[in-house]
């Protein structure tokens, strides 16, 4: 299965902007290479990745080939209550892998 | 005569029928590189006729990648990020990998910032497009130039 790796502060201060900072092993094998016997190597891609806090969506990515293998993502949220945060990978077929993170936020 | 006054202006409806009488001929399996025909479905299929004007979109990508299997690029537009003025989302288009369609990013106004990071293919030399839309509908782009030493591998492909 996936590996994931996420970067995310465990406590923020309210109204503060963090960075999230997620990785996740994966060929992302395009569809558009031959093994060595020329056969072409069906596409294998993770098609989706979701960030919500409580159920409440924060940023979404869709994915195509052109996404290197082990997808990588830094991008931002604001801090404006605690909650879970929980982040999901899709790949084509639906097969999922879930992380979750609890962020504090102080007043 | 100068050679400026017989070229004909670049519109909509000359790009969509050369894209019409060349799709006749290019009758291939699957293409090794978008042509300008799948990049114009891709865009027209996302925004159709919708105008798209140059700027708050800041595309960030090296001049030049010595691999084109993972090449580090940063998208941000300017906004508010409030309730009612925020971006939705940001699209990037690859006009010379064999897909013009590279990802789309969400955005909330919980997100804060409009700002992503990630590491994409590139297959050859060409000029990354950063589309983003507004919650006033209004859409925004940037381009980026990159040279490839190394493309993305497409393995025996033409």
């Amino acid at each position: 299965m996936w590996k994931v790796r996420i970067a995310v502060p465990k406590t923020a201060v309210a109204g503060e902007v963090l960075t999230v900072k997620t990785l996740i092993t994966h060929p992302m094998e395009t569809g558009f290479r031959r093994d060595t016997s020329g056969q072409r190597i069906p596409r294998n891609i993770l098609s989706l990745f979701e960030c919500t806090l409580d159920e409440q969506p924060l940023f979404r990515a869709t994915f195509h080939p052109a996404i290197a293998a082990n997808p990588y993502l830094s991008f931002r949220l604001v801090a404006e209550r605690s909650g879970t945060l929980t982040f999901r990978w899709e790949d084509q077929q639906g097969k999922e892998a879930k992380a979750t993170h609890y962020l504090e936020v102080t007043r | 005569m100068s050679a400026e006054s017989k070229m004909k202006p670049l519109t909509r409806r000359s790009c969509l029928r050369r894209a019409a009488a060349l799709s006749l001929v290019s009758i291939m399996p699957l293409p090794a590189r978008a042509t300008p025909q799948t990049m114009q479905i891709a865009m027209e299929s996302a925004f159709g006729d919708r105008p798209i004007t140059p700027g708050r979109v800041n595309l960030d990508l090296p001049a030049l990648a010595e691999d084109g299997n993972s090449v580090l690029l940063g998208v941000s537009v300017d906004s508010p990020m409030t309730k009612t003025d925020y971006v939705r989302f940001v699209q990037l288009f690859s006009p010379e990998n064999p897909l013009p369609d590279v990802a789309r990013f969400e955005f909330f106004p919980g997100s804060g910032m409009a700002e992503v990071k990630t590491r994409i293919r590139l297959s050859a030399d060409q000029t990354i497009v950063a589309v983003a839309g507004l919650s006033d509908d209004s859409l925004w782009s940037a381009l980026a130039q990159i040279r490839v030493v190394e493309g993305a591998c497409l393995d025996g492909l033409i």
